[in-house]
């Protein structure tokens, strides 16, 4: 009997590893597992649309541990979200093209059965969502929905399930719990609704949670209490945290490590600490210039990052920043040509820039730091 | 919810009002208002030559000669106390709801419509299954198979079937169906389902897949492009991330909330149809209200027109009542 498996075997029985015709040199049948909880590995994301393909995440690398927290930054378009629904398995394949390997906890995603991905999602990994309103089903109850969350992943009995969500949404501090676990989604307020879909993230206890902007949309004084909620129950249970946001300040507060995303590629990575003090891209610098501080005078100006993101179909040659890098003309015509290769700075800290250590370090010291 | 159906149901009696009022109006007072007098009016009932004494007495016998007011509220009294019509040839008791005697026919209208209220219905109700199944299902498979095959075949029939009149579709299917190849031979000959339920539904099959064809032609329509709406919201995506299967995803979350708009424009559509289905029941010669009031305006027969644009209205009322009720239910953010 023949199996589809037996082309790559030899006369002997032996594994032929010779490359077919057409094939690469470098060919490796069996992708080397993860040591990590999650690894990501050259993902990209690829859609293909009639003006081109849109290339919203080209070739991400990283790895996060279990208990960690990873802060993804970047403009609008810069590939955050569309990374995270690569992760939780949320793009359709008719309309994505997606490469690379996702390995989460020993399973590799991105070739998985589409019935695997689904029992992962929920189960073992979570998501949250910026608009807790439009991403609440507004036609169910607010526990019906947190019912429904638990009971695909465990064969439970609807009392069961319902007292776990009253009891979940106890945990994430909502007032009342067993009355307001009838009460439909309309009927919550900003900050509740929010806490209400990190219960229904939290329902399966995952191990690994996806926050897209989970603060954006609510008010500051409420942002900081989500923001507190997620750090706690993350400590209650030991998972894996991805926080996407566009706000600095968030990340600070959360993130133990953090990457800087333009243009569907990592611009820089590494922990905050790092970040924060010693940044080396100059887009690092022009986010970091383009926040507000309330300890500065008010006629200080922000320093805006000039010019607007970039098409991700006719990304701009060589680095994608360069149109709107002030440092660009330094480097001699290779931000135009060549595309820069993520490098390490400093142990994790890594950047993928053209400008040498000395000339980023003097930017830095000069131009960016007395203006912050 | 008590005092909104309440108030609802006020409204739905002061809006059926209105519309005797005007109905009423274009019968009675238009005709005044060009010119015609009460004695013209009342000569079409009075018989082949008719002479003044005989034409006066027809008035007064109608009430013509009374002022306007007087008249229509003699109309609102018969259909709530009823009347008693001198036929001449004897008294008839018309008991209420009244809604008046058609000395053309020499009948009581409202046991006319009694009668004819059973085929529209069977009609009506008939063709809603098929077309809210068929409809819905078919737009349904064309958001989900967007821009398939079965995608472009489907929309392209439903262009043809909202583009076709009626009465062009009803009669191809009787010249196929019945005439060359004679699969439904008695199509259009109603037969009460109390009587014969095989023979009620031969008759019926035709016209309603003629009918529903129209009305499932615009509801794949609208499921479609609700659907394909629904399906890029973002609690959809929320559904997907729990690990719901698609199945589940599509039917109990994208389905429940396309089907919301659906309903209110269903219940609105029957009640309309249940008024009469003109076209289709004077195409199949069906003794339904839609050929009652053809019949009637031919006639120029005014208390059938107006009780048959009563009862119409009366529908559509009631479906409207029905609907905004249903919507509470099901959509939890209307609440009264």
């Amino acid at each position: 009997m023949t199996t589809a498996d037996d082309w790559s075997r030899g006369q002997d029985g032996f594994v032929d590893v010779r490359p077919r015709p057409g094939e690469p040199e470098f060919y490796d049948s069996a992708p080397k597992p993860s040591d990590s909880f999650l690894e990501l590995r050259d993902l990209r994301v690829h859609f293909p649309t009639d003006d081109g393909i849109v290339k919203s995440a080209d070739g991400l690398s990283f790895t996060l541990e279990r208990g960690r927290t990873l802060g993804i930054v970047g403009e609008s378009g810069s590939g955050k979200s569309v990374t995270s629904l690569a992760i939780m398995g949320l793009h359709k394949n008719t309309r994505a093209k997606i490469t690379g390997e996702i390995w989460l906890d020993g399973e590799e995603l991105v070739a998985a059965g589409i019935d695997q991905v689904r029992a992962l999602r929920g189960k073992k990994m979570a998501m949250i969502f910026q608009d807790p309103l439009s991403a609440m089903h507004p036609y169910y109850t607010v526990g019906a929905q947190i019912i429904e969350a638990y009971r695909i992943h465990n064969k439970v009995s609807k009392a069961v399930a319902r007292k776990h969500a009253i009891e979940m949404l106890d945990r994430v501090g909502i007032p009342q719990p067993a009355s307001r676990v009838d009460d439909y989604p309309h009927q919550f307020s900003g900050g509740m609704r929010q806490r209400a879909m990190i219960a229904m993230a939290l329902s399966c206890d995952p191990e690994l949670l996806i926050a897209d902007e989970p603060t954006t949309a609510l008010d500051v004084t409420v942002q900081a209490q989500i923001l507190d909620l997620i750090r706690d129950l993350q400590q209650e249970f030991n998972s894996a945290v991805i926080i996407i946001t566009h706000d600095l300040g968030v990340v600070a507060e959360l993130a133990d490590n953090i990457m800087v995303m333009y243009a569907g590629r990592t611009a820089e990575y590494g922990p905050t600490d790092d970040i924060f003090r010693r940044p080396q891209h100059p887009y690092t610098w022009g986010l970091l210039g383009s926040m507000p501080r309330l300890d500065r005078e008010r006629a200080d100006r922000l320093l805006p990052i000039l010019g607007t993101p970039p098409s991700l179909i006719n990304v701009p040659s060589g680095c994608a920043f360069h149109p709107r890098c002030g440092y660009a003309s330094l480097t001699g015509g290779r931000s135009t040509d060549e595309v820069p290769v993520l490098r390490s700075v400093d142990g994790e800290h890594s950047v993928a820039c053209h400008l040498t250590a000395e000339q980023r370090l003097k930017a830095w010291e000069t131009d960016i730091k007395p203006k912050l | 919810m008590i005092t909104f159906i309440v108030r609802r149901l006020f409204g739905a009696v002061l809006m059926l009002l209105v519309v005797s009022m005007v109905t009423f109006a274009v019968f009675f007072l238009v005709p005044r208002i060009a010119g015609q007098t009460t004695d013209q009016l009342a000569t079409q009932y009075v018989g082949r030559n008719p002479n003044p004494t005989e034409v006066h007495a027809m008035e007064v016998k109608l009430g013509l000669d009374q002022p306007i007011y007087v008249q229509y509220g003699r109309f609102l009294k018969n259909i709530v106390a009823g009347e008693d019509f001198d036929t001449g040839t004897g008294i008839v008791h018309c008991p209420p709801p009244c809604f008046g005697y058609s000395f053309k026919n020499q009948q009581e209208v409202w046991p006319q419509m009694l009668s004819a209220l059973p085929v529209t219905g069977s009609l009506a109700l008939g063709a809603a299954v098929i077309w809210l199944i068929s409809g819905v299902g078919i737009g349904v498979l064309s958001a989900l198979r967007r821009g398939t095959v079965f995608d472009r075949a489907a929309m392209s029939v439903a262009l043809a079937g909202v583009s076709l009149p009626i009465f062009f579709t009803a009669l191809l299917s009787l010249a196929i169906f019945r005439d060359s190849i004679p699969l439904f031979p008695d199509a259009g000959n109603y037969i009460s389902i109390t009587v014969d339920p095989g023979k009620w539904a031969e008759a019926l099959v035709l016209p309603w897949v003629t009918l529903a064809f129209l009305y499932a032609a615009l509801y794949a329509r609208l499921t479609r492009a609700g659907m394909l709406e629904t399906m890029n919201e973002d609690f959809i995506r929320t559904a997907r991330a729990k690990g719901l299967s698609e199945r589940k995803v599509v039917v109990k979350h994208g389905l429940r909330a396309t089907l919301t708009p659906i309903i209110t424009i269903f219940g609105l559509d029957l009640g309309l149809l249940v008024g009469g289905a003109v076209l289709t029941e004077s195409a199949f010669s069906l003794p339904g209200l839609g050929r009652f009031a053809v019949n009637a305006i031919n006639n120029q027969d005014l208390p059938e027109i107006l009780g048959v644009t009563m009862l119409a209205g009366f529908f559509v009322v009631a479906a409207n009542l029905i609907v905004d009720v249903l919507y509470a239910v099901v959509d939890p953010r209307v609440r009264f």
